[in-house]
């Protein structure tokens, strides 16, 4: 068995605990810029869904200025974004490298996404249901709570699951710029060195994480849909 | 029973600005609705009834005028006061409205969130509405398990939860099979008559009026153009849309069709008459068809017939061919006009006269 790993894959064998490093390096920076991303996203996304013409809490301006901002930030490609960023992630996490550099630039690349994608799963509910809540003398507040953000659990769940692959996309191109992690390592020595045994693991790893990241959303998504 | 307001509007109007033009869907409506009654809007699609009462509890802001309820004008209020007053005032729709999420049971419960009630107390209240509306083995099902109906009476409970003392129905037996329909009906008559909740009614269909209405306003282009009890409306409508709508709810005018089809079964034998009689006096009651025949000694066939009975009196009209000695005839359909009866003589196949008093 280990001759013949040694033999299929020369180049990641050696390596195993560097592979194993990036791998936790990538679900670090996945975990954690993805913790941001939802939480800022659900607020966004859900600020979009009140503010908006009709909206619980129409704030033509508020809408406005979210919805620019959005699509500004979505117009820049990440690449851009991340050397764009630099002095504000030195600012924030004094670094522009490795996992904690990556962050930022990566919070920051995939909330506007995700604020749209929220956005379109709260749109989905049904207005009726909102007007009923209404009528039945529910704030704001509750209206968020125990209708949208409860009612849209289904659909809140396969944005969140996209926007996971995305993510996990990401922190491989942030890995060319510094950041560590599975892209990282495929590029310094799959692409680099020519050692395409780590070119093939390294995307098999990452086609597993997003069959996780799928199977996952797909059941959540499924048992809360009634 | 005292006749006390509970719901009044003043001068309402409502205005809809969109970007090229401006849609006035309630304009200048005054109204007084009685505590205990069950009050019908009725009007085509458009009409500006779903708006009005959306003004009741203020999920449509008016423009101008005043809307009272119970005492409280509502357009006057603050956001919180309003929610506050909102949890009197129940409201049912037409597409039912529940929280696919939740279960029958939750979807009653969130009602009463904030309410205040322990989970004890909100656990026997939900299971005395549900029981109430006939749905408690139901309580762990969710909605998209239910039939239209059976949403409807989840809607129903989840609407008194809060003991209301006003329950708005926008068009809410619209999407439901006629059997259902009077189901919910008689569901809505008993919480009227058992809890003395005032029901207000939005439809497009006169039998719902007719089934359970004490009074009807008739909306046509964001006005009301008549009002009153239910009966006196059916019996002497006054505007043209409202003999419309009480024209589609009856299968007498299908006689013109038969006429101008000369269908077989309108030809006349010779001394025969096609008339069409329409009872609007409250107090015809005795079988009279029967006994006009039996007097007169003609043979009445009845081809339609459209009887209700509205607030305890018989309304409608049948289509009658009567048959016999013309002179008898005759007599038979002057004493129906004698005894109240509106006599339309649509053919008339009598050799001598064809005009009777
Ligand atoms: N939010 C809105 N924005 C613009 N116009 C509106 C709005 N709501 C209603 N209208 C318009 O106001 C008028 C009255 O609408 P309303 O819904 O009150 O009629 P309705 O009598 O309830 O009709 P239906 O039987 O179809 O429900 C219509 O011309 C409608 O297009
Ligand atoms: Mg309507």
């Amino acid at each position: 068995m280990q001759d013949l790993l040694l033999k299929l894959l020369p180049n990641l064998m050696v390596r195993i605990p560097e592979f194993i490093d990036s791998i936790i390096d990538t679900l670090k920076m996945v975990a954690i810029s993805g913790g941001f991303v939802f939480l800022f996203g659900i607020l966004i996304g859900v600020t979009l869904i009140v503010t908006r013409d009709g909206g619980i809490l129409e704030q033509r301006a508020v809408f406005q200025a979210f919805d620019k901002l959005i699509n500004i930030f979505r117009s820049v490609p990440f690449v851009i974004l991340i050397s764009l960023l630099l002095p504000l992630t030195r600012l924030i996490v004094h670094t522009s490298i490795g996992v904690k550099g990556a962050i930022v630039p990566l919070v920051i690349g995939t909330v506007p996404f995700f604020a749209r994608q929220v956005e379109a799963a709260l749109s989905e509910i049904d207005k009726g249901v909102i007007e009923a809540a209404k009528a039945m003398g529910m704030g704001p507040v509750t209206i968020i709570f125990k209708i949208y953000l409860r009612e849209g659990i289904p659909a809140l769940a396969r944005a969140t699951t996209i926007t996971a692959i995305n993510l996990l996309g990401l922190t491989a191109m942030a890995g060319a710029v510094g950041a560590g992690g599975l892209g990282d390592f495929a590029i310094r020595y799959g692409h680099n060195r020519y050692m395409t045994d780590i070119t093939w693991v390294t995307t098999i790893v990452l086609i597993l994480f997003v069959c996780v990241i799928q199977v996952a959303g797909n059941f959540i998504a499924k048992r809360s849909t009634h | 029973m005292i006749m006390e307001t509970i719901i009044e509007f003043q001068n309402l109007k409502k205005k809809f600005e969109t970007k090229d033009h401006v849609v006035e869907a309630v304009r200048d409506v005054s109204l007084r609705i009685q505590r205990g009654e069950i009050y019908g809007i009725i009007g085509f699609s458009g009409a500006g009834k779903s708006t009005l009462v959306r003004c009741i509890n203020m999920l449509e802001k008016p423009s101008s005028g005043k809307v009272i309820v119970d005492g409280v004008e509502l357009s006057a209020l603050g956001e919180k006061a309003l929610r506050h007053e909102r949890k009197k005032i129940g409201m049912i729709f037409q597409q039912f409205n529940l929280m696919p999420s939740r279960t029958v049971f939750d979807n009653v419960a969130l009602a009463l969130h904030g309410s205040g009630l322990s989970k004890e107390k909100t656990e026997k209240k939900v299971e005395q509405l549900l029981e109430y509306v006939g749905l408690s083995e139901r309580a762990n099902s969710y909605p998209s398990q239910l039939s239209g109906g059976q949403k409807q009476r989840v809607a129903i409970a989840r609407a008194l939860a809060n003991d209301p003392k006003v329950l708005l129905c926008d068009e809410a037996t619209s999407a439901l099979d006629p059997q259902t329909t009077r189901a919910i009906l008689e569901l809505l008559r008993r919480l009227n008559k058992e809890l003395g909740i005032t029901v207000v009614v939005i439809t497009h269909e006169m039998n719902v009026i007719k089934r359970i209405c004490d009074h009807v306003a008739v909306m046509e282009n964001g006005e009301v153009v008549e009002e009153g009890d239910v009966f006196s409306v059916f019996a002497s409508p006054q505007k043209q849309i409202t003999k419309d709508f009480i024209n589609i709810t009856s299968n007498l005018t299908e006689i013109y069709d038969l006429v101008e089809r000369k269908d077989p079964i309108v030809d006349l034998q010779s001394g025969e008459v096609l008339a069409m009689l329409k009872f609007r006096n409250a107090t015809v009651s005795e079988p009279l068809i029967s006994s006009v025949s039996k007097e007169f000694d003609v043979v009445c066939n009845i081809l339609f017939g459209d009887l209700d009975i509205i607030s305890g009196a018989p309304i409608g009209g049948t289509v009658v061919i009567f048959g016999g000695e013309e002179e008898k005839v005759t007599s038979a359909l002057n004493h129906l006009t004698d005894k109240g009866i509106s006599v339309e003589v649509i053919r008339d196949a009598r050799s001598a006269s064809k005009i009777i008093a």
